[in-house]
């Protein structure tokens, strides 16, 4: 009833091709961005920012990186938590070696260094796929990690292999407080989020879609598989670069090389898997629930279950969280986004559905 | 529909809880709130539940005992963080501002923590009290007021360790020439020791080599096979939580001899050895906390808390174990500078800046550790405003097959080697960060 694109008719070029074609859309986006860079701001307290939407924003940014590689081009990636960590130490030896490099810059060159590494690993890509390169980027994972713990050059010969961040300045406004570091990285995330939908739906992301989808058809009617699949690979690991240095400067503050780990590449992977592969909305999604999720049920648990001892509600949570998604996974294989998606088909017929 | 209906009512019902959570109005006046930064799942399970159980023990004692300290009751929550930095950081930030006048401490139990906590604890005024681990160079008070890696850091506890391997030697100049393995876990709490590692190396001309292990560490082949063709004298281990058994059972399988092994304080409890079986009699570990049940302060716990069916382990055998009683010594601590704090600030509830002043000024001579019943049990302690140290004392102890044994008495640390390097790397941290040092002659 509310949600129907009944007269709106689209007589332009722009119209036909805009991110959000029906009215309503759009409306919503926009209240949404409203709500995000002013009523949260306004409202929302340290912890909020500082434990909950700030580290959902850096992990949103690392998984649309991972979606567009994996989701788009294809390429199953496991090393997207070592891409960050190229990002986030880049990004400190940047600041730390360059006098006077504008920080917004320390990053962007992070995320260059990113890609360059990104690119060197996605070579073997060329001639292998599926769980082949997976494995293949698994190396990456665990080399990188050691090389950073390894070379004492990375950390600055830290004894202990840490790094601490520098403070957040740019054009000398200093990000301190958790408001300014929230804004600053919602700033970066919409940017980025906004470029990647666009790639997605340009001449770009065709070609990945192209080559994902079955890689000799996209051959055989013109297209580079070297330059998209290594293309993918630059741009996923530039994504995932900037997401590890803000997880860096604007989240952890000191970072060690395993904080970057294995582990955090699954969880990673996970988000686009549940949130949704190939759709930029379902990075955020999946990036909610895998933040989020255990956060709200540690909360749950310790307000609703005092009684239980602590060990059994410490146990209580993974494995009430491994129930969870195992049931939106058979639920809806294609994720929280198709999920998102049917809601919509379902309103637009709501409340006559034939 | 009905499937997505269920789902609904789910998250609308988390939903609620979390606005339960977050809208949870103080607790009434006089508590002290702790936060418990805990961990009971995981790689490091072992340590975690332990020293957990320890610490609510104790606090929970002294609630039972004395009503609280001088009537100001204790109250704690907990939070799991999985010995996972993120979830630390978030747990810290969920439970800052719980109680009345916010958390009086923070011990978070994990180096990879306490570094990311450092800079958020000097802003929101929370002393952050890291007991036998954390940040070394922080032990000098003038650059880090929040800071308080109490009793022993881990320079100092590696001095010790060389002092003991000198003494089994026959004197410190016996340690010429001879090869020692520093064989640790690769993060941040594993690779704190290597700079003073190098430096007494220099010192007393022996021969380090450091051989790294990922964590966690479950197979160790590669780094014992190297072991092997180094034939080191003694090997120093660096571990935590399921790698150390994995140490020991690898040692055993390469012919190293156990009683060569020097474990730190976090390599030596029962869970390390009772898993590794024969294969630990003779392994020998540094403590700050000795282990055993025969000390008033743990009959008190006993007593107060466990005949009332009120204790937090599950495995009551498990109390009066190295790491149980090293959460009695948190609780110990907790308590007593808080009463400290008490005696300038008055009996009542008191903020986390107070509480910091209780923590530097806290002087826990043998006297006062046999009033609580705890003579022996730890090291004494005095701290200042630039020493955030406080001991630096360690006993040596061995595995019989049975129990820990302590086969030393206190060891000093060799502070003149240790101190300006502390120093040293503090003013290196403070410079990076344009601190300004504190004037210690003018804090009362």
């Amino acid at each position: 009833m509310f949600y129907r694109e009944a007269g709106q008719y689209k007589t332009t070029y722009e119209a036909d091709s805009a991110i959000f074609p029906i009215r309503q859309e759009r409306f919503a986006f926009w209240t949404f961005l409203v709500i995000a860079f002013v009523v949260v701001p306004l409202t929302a307290s340290p912890y909020l920012f500082s434990a909950i939407l700030i580290p959902f924003l850096i992990l949103a940014l690392a998984a649309i990186g991972l979606n567009i590689l994996t989701g788009y081009a294809g390429q199953l990636s496991l090393g997207s938590a070592a891409f960050m960590a190229v990002g986030a130490f880049a990004s400190y030896n940047f600041v730390l070696r360059v006098p006077g490099i504008p920080l917004l810059v320390a990053f962007g060159c992070g995320g260059l260094s990113a890609a360059a590494v990104g690119i060197l690993f996605g070579l073997p890509s060329l001639r292998i796929r599926g769980f082949y390169l997976a494995v293949a980027t698994l190396a990456a994972q665990f080399f990188i990690v050691w090389c950073l713990t390894k070379i004492g050059w990375f950390t600055n010969y830290s004894a202990s292999g840490v790094i601490t961040a520098q403070a957040l300045v740019i054009l000398g406004y200093t990000f301190d407080t958790p408001r300014a570091k929230y804004l600053l990285v919602l700033t970066i995330v919409a940017l980025m989020a906004l470029a990647a939908k666009n790639m997605a739906r340009s001449n770009t992301g065709r070609k990945w879609m192209a080559v994902r989808d079955m890689d000799v058809a996209a051959e055989v009617i013109g297209i580079r598989l070297m330059s998209s699949k290594l293309l993918a690979f630059a741009v996923s690991s530039f994504y995932c670069g900037v997401a590890g240095a803000l997880y860096a400067y604007a989240y952890l503050g000191t970072v060690e090389p395993e904080a970057y780990n294995l582990d955090l590449s699954f969880r990673i992977l996970f988000m686009i898997i549940i949130g949704g592969m190939g759709t930029i909305l379902g990075s955020f999604l999946g990036a909610a629930f895998i933040v989020l999720t255990p956060i709200l049920l540690n909360i749950f648990v310790h307000t609703f279950a005092q009684s239980l001892p602590s060990s059994v509600s410490s146990n209580l949570e993974p494995m009430v969280f491994g129930g969870m998604i195992i049931y939106f996974l058979v639920v809806e294989p294609h994720g929280l986004a198709r999920l998102w998606q049917i809601g919509k088909e379902k309103l637009r017929l709501w409340p006559f559905p034939h | 529909m009905m499937r997505h209906k269920s789902v609904a009512v789910w998250l609308a019902s988390a939903a609620l809880g979390t606005a339960v959570a977050f809208g949870a109005t103080a607790a009434v006046a006089d508590e002290q709130f702790i936060p418990l930064l805990s961990y009971r799942v995981g790689a490091y399970a072992s340590g975690g539940t332990g020293i957990f159980g320890g610490y609510i023990d104790y606090m929970n004692m002294i609630n039972q005992r004395d009503g609280g300290i001088n009537g100001v009751k204790l109250t704690w929550e907990e939070c799991e963080t999985e010995y996972n930095t993120a979830r630390g950081v978030e747990c810290y930030e969920r439970l800052k501002n719980k109680g009345a006048l916010g958390a009086s401490m923070v011990m978070p139990l994990s180096t990879g923590i306490t570094y990311s906590l450092i800079d958020r604890v000097a802003t929101d005024k929370i002393p952050l009290v890291t007991i036998g681990y954390g940040r070394t160079d922080a032990s000098d008070g003038r650059v880090f007021p929040y800071v308080f890696p109490m009793l022993t850091n881990y320079w100092s506890q590696n001095t010790t360790k060389i002092k003991f391997i000198g003494m089994r030697e026959g004197g410190m100049d016996k340690l010429k020439g001879k090869k020692i393995v520093n064989l640790y876990i690769d993060i941040p709490y594993g690779k704190e020791t290597i700079p003073v590692l190098d430096a007494q190396a220099k010192k007393y001309g022996f021969i380090v080599t450091h051989i790294p292990f990922t964590a966690p560490g479950n197979d160790q082949q590669s780094q014992w096979l190297q072991i092997r063709q180094i034939k080191p004298d003694w090997v120093i281990l660096r571990g935590y939580g399921v790698n150390v058994p994995v140490a020991i059972k690898t040692a055993a399988k390469s012919g190293f001899p156990r009683d060569h092994m020097v474990g730190v304080w976090w390599s030596g409890s029962e869970e390390d050895t009772i898993p590794a079986g024969d294969a630990a009699k003779g392994y020998i570990a540094a403590g700050f906390n000795v282990a055993g049940t025969n000390y008033p302060v743990i009959k008190d716990i006993q007593k107060y808390v466990y005949a009332k069916n009120l204790g937090n382990m599950e495995d009551k055998s498990r109390v009066g174990s190295i790491y149980y009683n090293r959460g009695v010594v948190y609780g110990i601590i907790t308590v007593e500078a808080i009463r400290k704090a008490q005696e300038k600030y008055g009996k009542k509830t008191l903020s986390g800046e107070q509480v910091r002043w209780g923590l530097e000024n806290l002087n826990l001579d043998d006297k006062h550790l046999k009033q609580l019943g705890a003579e022996g049990f730890l090291p004494a302690l005095k701290m200042s405003c630039a020493d955030h140290e406080g001991s630096g004392l360690a006993k040596f102890q061995q595995w019989d097959g049975k129990q820990w044994k302590v086969i030393t008495d206190w060891i000093t640390p060799d502070r003149e080697l240790v101190r300006p390097m502390i120093e040293q790397s503090a003013a290196e941290y403070a410079k990076e960060k344009n601190l300004t040092l504190r004037d210690c002659s003018k804090e009362g």
